[in-house]
């Protein structure tokens, strides 16, 4: 039986793009890129308000807001409404339904996500194009990571997005900031971390190894797929009737 | 030949019991599942079509265990109630996936041939979103008759078609019986399923209160104690000959006027009552049941 379901996929494309969210897509790239326009225009080519941009706007906030309306397109909206009994009602493996919709949230982070992070740090730091390079491997995968735990989040609760968003806000942004430790579990600072070795001249969190980063993240994406297939298995019709 | 086997099945919420101890076998031919709302048929198709794991007890397909077994959908169909479906797909998208799905060798065709089925080769082309109920309900079927099953499972099928699309539907769940498919289809209306089903599982609360054919489901249904309220221009002559009759059980007087009246043989009451009161020049000015809802037969099914 083969990894992904190319029906499910070509699906689960639809799904994201058929739907009014499916414009922030487009959105958080731009605004992006647009503020990497004004920081240059104002700034000119500076390594520190590149990291600063990249890091602050970028891994922190379009990356995982990309990540979890991708994830959550795909997912959410068939299991709230049930219409994810037409894919569960084959002989498909669940694993192999995962896979597909992941694959679709993925492909999102890369041409969301990634792909405009290069772009902004071209456009911030053209003579170093290397940092830009450096932040879009970052930003996959980090936005790989956070596909995956969205996606569990979404075959957990009907409110995957406001928790999501909470978990973003609260776990990521307020208490990453103010607590050091938190950087053992945040996707944000692993990205981070990955985003450094490659770069090599930037500087964005101290003390979290590269190896570790990568593992951390391998795990997210690895245990958080399987999860969410394992949770699909025991899918109920009837909901909480 | 597939049989759905239900071995003393429970399910409950928390506290509450959704489907409490019932056994059951749904075999070829087409199996009628009546039942008020809220009876826990939607429950025990969600046990049959594997999306709900029994409390306690066993539900089989030819031997082997629905839940969490995704192989069984090569034989299993399911319609569900739910109207959610893939809007921003047309309707052909929507079953050639669900033909891609299961693996088929030429999609395309099966897709084609189950929307003929439904008769809905007009529309095809329409996106989903843009489809009535009865349209919605139509592709639900061709998406569930694609890999053409050996099982076939509807909830509530019925809902939302008009009548012309309703009489081609039974048409069509009567000839896949005849072809010796399983179909079960859940209905809270007895005219609808003995029109269609050969075999009645009826439920109520639960509980699985009686089966058989129509013939013998409808016999338990209409020979029960019918209650009336009758008003006429001569309540006590009318009371006191409709007593006298064997196919009343009780009558009395209202305060306000009016006659209270219980019968026991209904076919004969309703042959009786207005001759009586021709004999006897009473003047009939209001006869009314008042418990002919569905709910009041289904509860004196369940005490009998």
């Amino acid at each position: 039986m083969s990894a992904v379901s190319p029906t499910i996929v070509r699906i689960g494309a639809h799904s994201v793009f058929g739907r009014r969210r499916g414009i922030l897509l487009f959105l958080l790239p731009l605004v992006l890129v647009g503020l990497a326009v004004l920081v240059r225009a104002l700034v000119g080519e500076d390594l520190r308000s590149t990291e600063d941009t990249l890091y602050g706007l970028g891994l922190a906030v379009v990356v995982p807001l990309v990540a979890l309306l991708a994830t959550t397109g795909v997912l959410a909206p068939e299991i709230d409404d049930g219409s994810i009994s037409y894919l569960l009602a084959k002989p498909i493996s669940r694993h192999t339904i995962v896979a597909s919709k992941l694959l679709v949230a993925w492909a999102c982070v890369l041409v969301f996500g990634a792909l405009p992070m290069l772009v902004a740090g071209l456009v911030l730091l053209l003579g170093q194009p290397e940092v830009g390079f450096a932040f879009a491997v970052g930003s996959l995968a980090g936005g790989l990571a956070y596909c995956s735990l969205f996606a569990l989040l979404s075959v957990m609760t009907r409110h995957a997005v406001v928790i999501g968003l909470l978990y973003l806000l609260l776990w990521e942004g307020l208490l990453g900031g103010l607590l050091d430790g938190v950087r053992w579990l945040s996707v944000t600072r692993w990205a981070a971390a990955i985003t450094e070795q490659v770069a090599g001249q930037v500087t964005l969190v101290d003390d979290l190894g590269f190896t570790y980063a990568v593992v951390a993240t391998v795990v997210v994406v690895v245990l958080g797929g399987w999860l969410t297939g394992r949770r699909l298995q025991a899918f109920n019709l009837t909901g909480d009737e | 030949m597939s049989s759905i086997v239900l071995d003393h099945v429970s399910r409950w919420y928390r506290n509450v019991v959704a489907v409490n101890d019932v056994s059951m076998t749904i075999g070829p031919g087409v199996t009628g599942l009546l039942g008020p709302n809220g009876a826990g048929k939607s429950t025990l198709i969600a046990l049959m079509s594997g999306f709900l794991a029994p409390s306690s007890g066993t539900v089989t397909l030819d031997d082997e265990p629905l839940w969490r077994n995704e192989q069984v959908y090569r034989k299993i169909g399911l319609v569900p109630e739910r109207e959610a479906l893939f809007d921003y797909l047309t309707g052909r998208q929507f079953v050639v996936a669900n033909a891609e799905l299961h693996g088929l060798p030429d999609p395309g065709a099966a897709a084609q041939h189950a929307i003929a089925l439904v008769e809905m080769d007009d529309a095809q082309d329409r996106v989903i979103a843009t489809y009535s109920k009865g349209m919605r309900q139509r592709i639900k079927m061709a998406s569930s008759l694609v890999h053409q099953p050996a099982v076939l499972l509807l909830d509530e099928p019925f809902n939302g078609m008009d009548p012309r699309q309703r009489i081609h539907l039974m048409d069509l769940l009567r000839h896949m019986g005849a072809e010796g498919r399983t179909v079960l289809f859940s209905s809270h209306i007895l005219e609808e399923v003995e029109q269609v089903a050969r075999q009645i599982e009826v439920v109520v609360a639960g509980r699985h209160a009686a089966s058989g054919d129509f013939g013998a489901i409808r016999r338990l249904m209409t020979d029960r104690p019918n209650r009336f309220v009758l008003r006429t221009d001569d309540d006590r002559t009318l009371a006191s000959v409709l007593l006298a009759d064997p196919s009343v059980r009780g009558a009395r007087l209202r305060g306000d006027g009016g006659i209270e009246l219980e019968a026991s043989d209904f076919g004969r009451f309703s042959e009786v009552l207005p001759r009586l009161a021709r004999e006897h020049g009473v003047r009939l000015l209001e006869v009314t049941p008042t418990d002919e809802s569905l709910e009041s037969v289904f509860a004196y099914l369940v005490s009998a």
